[in-house]
């Protein structure tokens, strides 16, 4: 990630999005552009300050000629594009992507840390998910309670690896990353040892601010309780990465 | 479907905590209004103890977590021309659905068994039996409205039962959520 460049590299360039004309950085993409446009897109994996992961594909965006949906935070602007951003059939594939989230592992939110402080919550609330479709998996993932302060809850993790990405780009540490493929996937503390005896985590808590639902969460919180704070982000990022 | 002036009402609980039937009282002196356009005809809060044959609206609390439970449901879909999955154990399984993760033969040696020091035994005689999974209401039987929340606020459940009375098709979606 650089600094913006000088006005004399930056190049310009004009596109639609749902319609409207608007300019963009071509170092931007579709999800930033429409953004600083006032266009919401819903987004998960997302995180300013981090790396781009593509990882939940809830901000896919339609281009008109293409028939493929692209992840509008992976995907850099063009000149002369025409994005949208809330199709019927975009609408319909974000509301399964929720879905499908909630029936992956077992998010029950009235008992969870998190509850009215979710961001899969929000979002199916935003994708007007009143009821989930498809059957409940009710796969056992295991709670590792063993770090003196936090505490990793799979059962409501989405994978949104924003945890790995923060730990090892912000943090330095590279605690966490993930193991396993496809539904096997999780992400694990040192190769998977318990956090509590984790080598090089330093008890940031980075990844328990930056988890989106109650995945990651402080100990000592109950139903509701757990607040989290990302404020701290972009500004760690511009000074880690500034030159 | 509710031509009429007046509509009936069935409601029931199954796997919950009977907190939405808790929800529904609480939209206190409104439950004259109700009453003034509403015929409850079969419900935990009444005294009829046969469900007719013919209903209006149906309302359901609560998972299908028994033999019991899924009898009710099927018995409420058959009945009812509009049924309301009410509250997030009927809509997703909620804390019910937690023994989900385990085997029903260990919840049960856990909780009657494991945990008990006098005359350790299963209850079998005059019991519904557990299901072997927890499941959602809309996964036994079709659901025409889905109203989350744990429990749903009064203000909504008011918001349904009265667009219903109107003779509109409620919309929740924008003023609840699960754990809402």
């Amino acid at each position: 990630m650089k600094g913006p460049g000088t006005a004399s590299s930056v190049r310009v360039v004009t596109l639609k999005i749902n319609d409207h004309d608007v300019s963009a950085r071509e170092s931007e993409s579709i999800l930033e552009v429409a953004r600083e446009n006032g266009i919401r897109i819903p987004s998960l994996c997302q995180m300013d300050g981090l790396s781009i992961a593509g990882a939940c594909r809830l901000c896919m965006v339609e281009l008109k000629g293409s028939s493929r949906l692209l992840a509008g935070c992976a995907t850099r602007v063009a000149e002369g594009m025409e994005v949208l951003t809330n199709t019927e059939r975009l609408r319909k594939y974000r509301r399964m992507i929720v879905e499908l989230l909630l029936a992956e592992r077992n998010h029950v939110c009235s008992v969870c840390v998190s509850n009215g402080r979710c961001e899969l919550q929000d979002l199916a609330f935003e994708c007007g998910v009143d009821h989930v479709r498809f059957p409940y998996r009710s796969a056992v993932y295991q709670v590792d309670a063993s770090h003196d302060w936090y505490r990793v809850d799979h059962n409501r993790c989405v994978l949104c690896l924003r945890c790995v990405r923060v730990c090892d780009e912000i943090e330095g540490a590279h605690t966490w990353d993930a193991m396993g493929r496809g539904i096997n996937c999780q992400v694990v503390t040192d190769l998977k040892r318990p956090w509590g005896e984790s080598d090089s985590c330093t008890g940031c808590g980075k990844c328990v601010q930056i988890c989106p639902t109650g995945a990651l969460v402080k100990h000592g919180t109950s139903a509701g309780e757990m607040e989290k704070d990302v404020h701290f982000l972009p500004y760690l990022s511009r000074m880690r990465h500034w030159e | 479907m509710m031509q009429q002036n007046r509509i009936t009402v069935a409601t029931t609980w199954l796997d919950g905590c009977s907190g939405c039937h808790m929800s529904l009282l609480d939209i206190d002196d409104r439950l004259f209004l109700l009453a003034e356009k509403v015929d409850f005809v079969y419900s935990p809060l009444v005294d009829a103890k046969q469900l007719p044959e013919s209903v209006d609206v149906g309302i359901i609390e609560g998972s299908v977590s028994t033999d019991e439970d899924l009898h009710k449901a099927i018995e409420f879909r058959k009945r009812c021309k509009f049924l309301i999955s009410l509250g997030d154990c009927a809509v997703s399984g909620n804390v019910p659905s937690m023994r989900n993760l385990f085997k029903l033969d260990d919840v049960l040696d856990r909780a009657y068994r494991e945990n008990v020091q006098v005359n350790p035994q299963i209850p079998r005689d005059g019991v519904p039996k557990l299901l072997e999974k927890v499941q959602p209401l809309h996964g036994v039987v079709d659901v025409d409205l889905f109203v989350q929340g744990c429990p749903p606020s009064a203000e909504v459940i008011w918001n349904v039962l009265s667009e219903l009375v109107a003779g509109r098709t409620p919309d929740p979606t924008k003023l609840t959520r699960f754990g809402a």
